[in-house]
């Protein structure tokens, strides 16, 4: 996948020199060298992004396509059939729904609520900078909090027994678990969902509003056929974001369980630090799977934000 | 009116507490590490272990570097694919969207498989952590410098400043960065609260960062993780703080920008 | 009763007063336009009307009915924008259809009367586009007939046509024109041209710092200003201060230069001060009329069809206007000239 991207981009950018090249007509014979320096100016930034982006996750997946010996196979592949392997990628992908779905719509309300919901200008700017804060305050740090939150002894398992006797952990609730997981993911995932939705919510005109209402729609009915359409793209992009977002997190989920949870980049972790598989190939395969899942979601995400754009595109 | 308002302040509400609960817990667990008594004892325990300020500086030390090279490596392709190669312009994007595609477990996967034998040299490991961070950070400079040169009509004042008889190098720290400053800080500011804490590349990569010191703590001692979130959370306001100061009164760009 | 009346019409945000004192009887199938400079509140009374706004104090009565606070989506009144405000997620068809889907009319119904405006607005194969892929005009088109597809009682326009360029401007305000005259629609129009309110409007409301100026037909308010606010704001004026030399018999004098106004000046004392309009086009290089004034010509500009000639006396500078054609002559720059203007071209302003 990844190689495609890599030579489709060298294809076009070598198709765009040769036609820049081929371009200079006789008469601007010395133009031609200019133009090949000019090229010269990007190619220290697309060097380092060939030797430390492109060449090591080409170098893994090819690794994903070799035996031992160098030959070609494609058995690391069907080893991702293993029973605990499908699980891991099923439990990761559940994680990431709920928390995408859970995190986006939450995310939603509250930049709902600070932006258009008639509230002081101050919720507002105070909502961005705590969103800015808690999406960038994940891994190892986050999963301390939330052990001393709703760990075994944490202050509302504590609270909950003690004020209502009500046994949190004997109810199947698990921190180190889906359910305790999810909840710790939201903490970062819902400040991104309002990062990201705030700027679309402050691109609802006020006279589409006004529009709606004028031509004897009520309030549900411009919802239902004009805001809600016009943010369905931002909206779903937004959730495949943090849908990634929860999808590729390795340290939240390392620091909470200590690595023991079988979710896809655990178990990526633990094949890097040689611990379980002694099967390289099949790490490779694992990262393989696990860049196809985070490509589709950008693909998504790219699509849908094309088509927002297309038609805000003429809101001036 | 009133209905609606209502509700606002009901989700505002539970957002608070889904914020500050897990704070607040963690604040009152990290003092308890005296029986009976409320105590900053865990803080001290960590302030007092040597190796606290050993990794912290090592992070500390990474993070610089890692903004510099981000910076000498995105400001000058940014500033010219502006001024010269705008066609080039998607693929920086791609590049730069390549870490929301590639997680960092991967990317650091593929960087040991294909580095690793360097690996001898210590300073190699650093350097490959450096150039992983670079990585990392890339979405937010790229973004902050692209956003920071669009605000700011590059083809006429370079073209102003070669009239004048500016050479690249005085063009490039004399006019473009100084208009750049603020772009730039908010960008560094953003890599240094990525960097600090960050646990996957450090890890795999066994680095004496911040990060697995942080998580060893949470595997041997009780309260001391907690005094470290508390301490991490306050480093991470204080970077996010600065950038939203930095950012106030610039038309079109504060962090926010930079992050769909 | 008139269909559309405003009663003593007030607004305020906060301490600021952005309307006050309006008051207005519109007919029914009258096109009125409110005219005045940017910000004196043409849009805060057109809002009232709509019901985006509620007056702090006055009445509103549609074919009467008091709708002072009914809520918007209940009044059936067609409202265009300044800046189109298009749905960007419907088609063209969508967003004409928008006003009776939301009525709950029935599919064939709408279908059929999507079609009958798609036919009326000039743009029957676009229905199925998007807003986006359409040209300002095109656009504004389709939002006069999403406000029509209800019909409505009532049809306001906010400067319909400030975003789009000259051309177009010129074309759509006749289209706008021949469709109200059509359907017969009541209709209040929202502009700060002066010459779309005159060629468009039955009446034309003038208003200044959110006050009523003058109401009256295009050719009232053109030839008959009753502010100095109007006489300058609607059309070029020449305003020169003139000193009575005998009120009964209506002379002035200008720069020391004695002419002879029609009426106005009964009454006022010898020797007083006052103000007198004199348009551009009233006045002429070619013997014409009773009244003459020396000067020198000081400048002289091509605005295409007519030619302004500035013709400095003493102190006062005036402007004069020529019908443009090959054969004119027109004097030197510098040279002195003498203009001609009949009795009733000058006018007293209050
Ligand atoms: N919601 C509001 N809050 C406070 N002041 C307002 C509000 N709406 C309008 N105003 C003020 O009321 C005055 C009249 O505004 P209005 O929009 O009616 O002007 P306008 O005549 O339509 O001008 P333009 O030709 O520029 O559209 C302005 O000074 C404006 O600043
Ligand atoms: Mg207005």
């Amino acid at each position: 996948m990844l190689l495609y991207i890599v030579l489709l981009w060298c294809f076009v950018t070598t198709k765009d020199l040769m036609a820049q090249l081929t371009a200079v007509g006789p008469s601007q014979q010395p133009m031609a060298a200019a133009r090949f320096w000019r090229w010269l100016g990007v190619i220290p930034f697309f060097l380092f992004a060939i030797a430390f982006i492109f060449w090591p996750s080409a170098n893994l997946f090819l690794g994903a396509f070799r035996t031992s010996d160098g030959a070609f196979t494609v058995e690391h592949l069907v080893e991702l059939g293993q029973p605990f392997i499908l699980e891991a990628y099923w439990l990761s992908i559940r994680i990431s729904f709920v928390t995408a779905l859970g995190g986006g719509i939450f995310g939603f309300l509250l930049a709902y609520a600070a932006i258009l919901g008639g509230l002081p200008r101050f919720v507002r700017t105070a909502l961005m900078t705590f969103s800015g804060v808690a999406s960038n305050f994940a891994g190892v740090p986050l999963a301390f909090a939330f052990i001393a939150t709703l760990g075994r002894v944490g202050l509302i398992t504590v609270l909950l027994r003690d004020l209502f006797g009500f046994q949190l952990y004997q109810y199947g609730f698990n921190l180190y678990g889906f359910w305790g997981l999810s909840i710790t993911y939201m903490y970062f995932q819902f400040p991104l969902m309002v990062l990201i939705i705030a700027p679309a919510l402050d691109g609802l005109r006020r006279e589409w509003r006004e529009a709606a209402e004028n031509l004897g729609a009520n309030s549900w009915q411009y919802w239902r056929y004009v805001a809600l359409p016009i943010l369905l793209p931002t909206l779903l992009g937004a959730m495949i974001l943090l849908f990634g977002n929860a999808f590729g997190a390795y340290a939240t989920a390392y620091g909470l369980t200590g690595g023991s949870l079988n979710l896809v980049p655990l178990l990526i972790g633990q094949q890097v630090r040689g611990d379980v598989l002694h099967n390289p190939g099949l790490g490779y395969a694992l990262a393989l799977g696990m860049v196809v899942v985070m490509t589709i979601t950008l693909i998504g995400y790219t699509w849908l934000q094309r088509r927002s754009s297309r038609w805000l595109r003429q809101a001036n | 009116m009133r209905v609606t308002r209502f509700w606002s302040w009901f989700w505002i509400a539970l957002g608070v507490l889904y914020f500050f609960l897990p704070l607040y817990a963690t604040f009152q667990f990290s003092l308890k590490a005296q029986r009976d008594t409320l105590s900053f004892l865990a803080y001290q325990n960590v302030l007092n272990d040597p190796k606290f300020a050993e990794t912290f500086l090592f992070s500390l030390q990474m993070a610089v570097w890692t903004i510099l090279v981000g910076v000498v490596l995105v400001v000058p392709t940014v500033y010219w694919v502006h001024l010269r190669l705008p066609a080039v312009r998607p693929y920086m994007e791609l590049v730069t969207l390549m870490p929301f595609v590639i997680p960092a477990v991967v990317l650091v996967f593929g960087l040991i498989r294909t580095y690793a034998p360097l690996f001898t040299w210590t300073w190699m490991g650093r350097a490959v952590l450096v150039a992983g961070y670079v990585v990392l950070s890339l979405p937010y400079m790229y973004r902050s410098v692209d956003a920071g040169l669009r605000a700011m009509d590059v083809r006429s004042l370079t073209e102003a400043a070669q009239s004048l008889g500016a050479s690249w190098p005085t063009i490039l720290w004399r006019i473009i960065l100084p208009n750049l400053r603020t772009a730039l800080l908010s960008g560094a500011f953003l890599t240094l609260a990525i960097v600090i804490g960050e646990f996957t590349l450090a890890s795999l990569l066994a680095q004496p960062a911040f990060g697995p010191y942080l998580a060893l703590m949470g595997q041997n001692r009780a309260y001391e993780p907690a005094a470290l979130a508390i301490m991490s959370f306050a480093l991470t306001w204080a970077a996010m703080g600065l950038i939203q100061w930095l950012g106030r009164g610039r038309p079109g760009g504060s962090q926010l920008s930079g992050t769909h | 009763m008139a269909f559309l009346e405003l009663n003593n019409i007030r607004k305020e945000f906060g301490r600021f007063v952005a309307v006050e004192a309006f008051n207005l009887q519109v007919e029914r199938g009258e096109f009125v336009s409110f005219l005045g400079p940017s910000g004196c509140g043409k849009t805060t009374t057109l809002r009232m009307i709509a019901g985006f706004e509620l007056p702090t104090t006055g009445q509103i009565t549609i074919d009467g009915q008091e709708m002072t606070y009914t809520r918007p989506n209940a009044r059936n009144i067609g409202m265009v924008f300044q800046s189109y405000a298009l749905f960007p997620n419907m088609t063209v068809a969508g967003n004409i259809g928008f006003g009776l889907k939301v009525a709950g009319k029935a599919a064939a119904e709408i279908k059929e009367r999507v079609a009958e405006m798609l036919q009326l607005i000039g743009l029957a194969d676009l229905g199925e586009r998007y807003p986006y892929q359409l040209s300002g005009g095109q656009q504004q088109r389709v939002a006069l007939a999403r406000a029509l597809a209800i019909r409505p009682q009532l049809l306001l326009l906010d400067e319909p046509l400030s975003a789009l360029d000259a051309k177009i401007r010129m074309n759509l305000r006749n289209e706008i024109r021949s469709i109200q005259r059509q359907l017969g629609i009541t209709t209040i129009y929202v502009t700060h041209d002066q010459e779309e309110a005159l060629s468009l409007s039955d009446r034309i409301v003038v208003m200044s710092a959110g006050r009523m100026e003058q109401v009256g037909s295009p050719f009232e308010i053109y030839n008959f200003p009753q502010t100095r606010f109007v006489a300058s704001f609607v059309g070029t004026l020449n305003i020169v201060p003139a000193t009575v030399v005998n009120g009964a018999r209506g002379e002035v004098q200008i720069d020391g230069q004695q002419i002879t106004l029609a009426a106005g000046i009964d009454g006022v004392p010898n020797g007083a001060q006052v103000t007198v309009a004199l348009r551009p086009e009233a006045l002429s290089l070619s013997e014409s009329g009773a009244n003459r004034l020396v000067g020198h010509v000081e400048n002289i500009a091509f605005l295409g069809s007519i030619v302004r000639i500035y013709i400095r006396l003493d102190e006062t500078l005036l402007s004069l206007d020529e019908f443009n054609n090959p054969h004119l002559t027109l004097p030197a720059i510098g040279a002195a000239t003498t203009i001609y203007f009949p009795l009733e071209a000058g006018l007293i302003l209050p």
